[in-house]
C-alpha cells in the first residue's frame, strides 16, 4: 500500500530542468504567435479548470486591460470557489458557500469572463481546438490548463465504502460536515495539513480522533522537527491520539456501516467515519494525451509555457522551472496558484518576467496558526526565535550559512518580515534572528 | 444590515449592504467591490485586505489584535492612522455607514 502524507509544497526531483536559452526562444516565439492570432480571430483564451489558479488568471488578464474573449471552463456546479476554508471554518461553521465564493455571478457578467459548465476532455493542438464532454467545442487562441490535483486514492478492501471520505471540493466538505453531525469516533489516514486541519476541527467539536501515519512524525516533509513536534503536542492536548510510523492494513465493515480500522500492528481502532488525505496526483492527464511533456505535473518553463507556445499551465498541475531555486518544482498552494495566475496574465498582455514569486503557505489547525515563508526542504541548521511554550515561536532554517525559510507560530509579524526577507534574498545573522529583542524589520 | 461605503483610491463610492456578523472584507468581496484581493480569504495570513477606516468610525471599532498588527507593519501601501486588515472588521448595526478607503494596491 502506498501512503504518503499530503503535501502542499511538493518537490519534484529527478526531472532536467529546461535549458534556459530554449526557454527564451520558445517564449519569444508564444509571445509572436499569441499577438498573431490576437489580430486575426476572436477566440477566446481558453482557462482549463476554475480553481484558485483558473479564477485568478481570468480576473488578473482583465485587471491587465486585456479586452478580448475569455472562457473559463468549470466542471465543478458552483460558482468558482476557494478551498482553504474547505477544511477549517467552513466544516465547523454554517457552512453558507457565499463564504467560499470567490466573487458573485455578476463579476463574471461584468468583466465578459464565459463561465462554461462543462468538462474538457480532449485538447487538438493542430486545430488549436478543447473539446468537451457535452460534445461542444471550443477553439482557443491561448490555452491555459489549470486543472489543480485531486486525491491519491487509497487502495484497499471497502476504501470505497461510504463512510471512507476524501477531501478536496465543496461537495466533499459539505458531505463530511453533515457526517460530523453525528460522529462518535474518526479516523484520519495521513497527518499532513489537511488531515490535521480537519482533525481539530473534529476534535472541537468533542468527536473522538485518530490520526494514523506512515511517518516517523507528523507534517513530515514539509515543516522542521520542531514545528511537527509543536503540533503533535497541540494535537494531542486536544484530544487526538496520533499513530505515528504506522500503516492501515484493513477497513472492516458490518451492517453496511464502517465498523473499525485495523493497523499494521493490530491495533483495531473504532471508527463511523474515515477520513483519508495521503496526498494529491496532479491532474495531467489532459496535457499528456495532447502530447504535452508531463510527469509529476505539466511541465512548463520559468515563463509558465508548455512546449506548445500556444498553451501554459499554472497553479497545483504545473511543474516548473523555477528561477528561484533552480530546480523544477510543483507547489500546491493558494500563494503559488495566485502568484503564477498574475504572472501569466501579465505575459499574456505583454509585460513579460519570470515567474520567481517567493512560496509561502499557511495552515489554521485549532488555535494555532501556521506559516511558512520559503521552502523547508534544504537546511542543516535550525533557529529558533521565541518559545513553544508560550505557543509563539519562529523557526529560522539555514542552509550553506544563509537563511532558506521561515515556520512561524502564532506570530504573524515574524512571517511577514521573513517573507520580505527571503524575498529580497536577504538573510539574517542567526544570532539576531534568536533574539526576540532583534527588531526583524531592521534586516530588511 | 449595516451599510458599509466602500471609497476607492481614485475617490469612487460604492454603498452596500450586508449582515451584521460579515467581515467588511467578506462584504466586498460578496458584492463584489474590487480592490481588496484578500488572497487568504481572511485567515490573517496575506495582507491583501487592508484598508483606511475613516476617522469618526476609528474609535468604534475594536483595536487590532497583535497579530493584526504585525501583519498591518508589512502592508504593501503607506500604513495609516485608519489602517486595518477588513478581513478583521466584523460588522455591527452600530457601524451602519462604516466608511473605508481601499488603498491603491495591496500587494
Ligand atoms: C481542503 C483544502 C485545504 C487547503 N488549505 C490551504 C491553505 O490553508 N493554504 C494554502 O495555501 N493552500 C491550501 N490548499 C491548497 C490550495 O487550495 C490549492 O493549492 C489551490 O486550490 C490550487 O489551485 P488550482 O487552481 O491549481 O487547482 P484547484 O483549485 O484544484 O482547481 C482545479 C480545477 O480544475 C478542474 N478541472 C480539472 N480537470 C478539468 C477538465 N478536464 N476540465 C475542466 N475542469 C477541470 C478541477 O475540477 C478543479 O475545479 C488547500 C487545499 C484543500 C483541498
Ligand atoms: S484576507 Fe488575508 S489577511 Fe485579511
Amino acid at each position: 500500500m502506498l501512503l504518503a502524507s499530503e503535501k502542499y509544497l511538493q518537490i519534484s526531483s529527478g526531472f532536467i530542468a529546461w535549458r534556459a536559452g530554449a526557454a527564451l526562444v520558445r517564449l519569444s516565439e508564444a509571445e509572436r504567435k499569441f499577438e498573431e492570432v490576437a489580430v486575426r480571430t476572436d477566440e477566446p483564451v481558453v482557462i482549463v479548470g476554475a480553481g484558485h489558479a483558473g479564477f485568478q488568471l481570468a480576473a488578473s488578464l482583465r485587471q491587465s486591460g486585456y479586452e478580448e474573449r475569455i472562457a473559463l471552463i468549470n466542471n465543478e456546479p458552483h460558482l468558482p470557489y476557494q478551498r482553504p476554508p474547505l477544511s477549517k471554518g467552513f466544516l465547523e461553521g454554517n457552512g453558507d458557500p457565499q463564504a467560499v465564493f470567490f466573487r458573485p455571478e455578476s463579476f463574471f457578467r461584468d468583466y465578459r469572463i464565459d463561465l462554461v459548465e462543462d468538462h474538457v476532455v480532449e485538447i487538438d493542438r493542430m486545430t488549436r481546438k478543447t473539446s468537451f464532454q457535452s460534445t461542444r467545442s471550443l477553439n482557443y487562441r491561448h490555452l491555459v490548463m489549470a486543472t489543480g490535483a485531486r486525491n491519491r486514492l487509497l487502495r484497499m478492501p471497502n476504501a470505497g465504502h461510504d463512510d471512507v471520505r476524501y477531501l478536496r471540493s465543496l461537495a466533499d466538505s459539505e458531505a463530511i460536515r453533515e457526517r460530523l453531525e453525528n460522529a462518535k469516533q474518526v479516523v484520519v489516514i495521513g497527518a499532513g495539513f489537511v488531515g490535521l486541519e480537519f482533525a481539530a476541527t473534529a476534535a472541537a467539536k468533542g468527536i473522538a480522533v485518530d490520526i494514523v501515519e506512515l511517518a516517523p512524525r507528523i507534517m513530515a516533509r514539509v515543516v522542521s522537527p520542531v514545528v511537527s513536534g509543536y503540533f503533535q503536542a497541540r494535537h494531542e492536548g486536544a484530544g487526538c491520539c496520533i499513530h505515528s510510523a504506522r500503516s492501515v492494513s484493513a477497513i472492516e465493515t458490518a451492517n453496511g456501516r464502517l465498523q473499525c480500522v485495523i493497523l499494521d500492528d493490530g491495533r483495531k481502532l473504532p471508527a463511523d467515519l474515515l477520513i483519508v488525505g495521503i496526498g494529491v496526483v496532479p491532474n495531467v492527464e489532459l496535457a499528456m494525451a495532447a502530447g504535452l511533456p508531463s510527469q509529476d505535473g505539466i511541465v512548463v518553463d520559468q515563463h509558465l509555457a508548455t512546449v506548445d507556445p500556444n498553451i501554459s499551465a499554472i497553479g497545483d498541475c504545473a511543474l516548473f522551472s523555477s528561477h528561484r531555486y533552480k530546480s523544477p518544482l510543483r507547489l500546491q498552494s493558494v500563494s503559488n496558484a495566485v502568484d503564477q495566475a498574475k504572472c501569466l496574465a501579465a505575459r499574456l498582455t505583454g509585460k513579460i518576467r519570470p515567474f520567481d514569486s517567493l512560496p509561502w503557505f499557511w495552515s489554521d489547525q485549532g488555535n494555532d496558526k501556521l506559516q511558512i515563508a520559503g521552502l523547508i526542504d534544504s537546511y542543516e541548521d535550525i533557529v529558533v526565535r521565541g518559545d513553544p511554550d508560550q505557543n509563539s515561536f519562529s523557526v529560522f532554517c539555514y542552509g550553506d550559512g544563509i537563511l532558506r525559510g521561515v515556520e512561524s507560530v502564532n506570530r504573524v509579524g515574524d512571517h511577514m518580515a521573513a517573507r520580505r526577507l527571503l524575498a529580497a534574498c536577504t538573510t539574517v545573522d542567526p544570532d539576531k534572528a534568536a533574539n526576540l529583542s532583534f527588531d526583524l524589520k531592521t534586516a530588511l | 444590515m449595516p451599510r458599509v461605503i466602500f471609497v476607492a483610491s481614485n475617490g469612487a463610492r460604492r454603498e452596500v449592504s450586508e449582515a451584521a456578523g460579515a467581515s467588511a472584507m467578506t462584504a466586498a468581496r460578496i458584492n463584489d467591490v474590487s480592490g481588496i484581493e484578500a488572497e487568504c480569504a481572511g485567515a490573517l495570513s496575506c495582507g491583501t485586505c487592508h484598508v483606511y477606516v475613516a476617522p469618526e468610525f476609528a474609535s468604534l471599532l475594536p483595536p487590532p489584535s497583535e497579530e493584526e498588527e504585525g501583519m498591518l507593519e508589512f502592508v504593501a501601501a503607506e500604513r495609516r492612522v485608519g489602517s486595518r486588515l477588513s478581513c478583521q472588521i466584523v460588522l455591527t448595526d452600530e457601524l451602519d455607514g462604516l466608511t473605508l478607503e481601499i488603498p491603491e494596491t495591496q500587494t
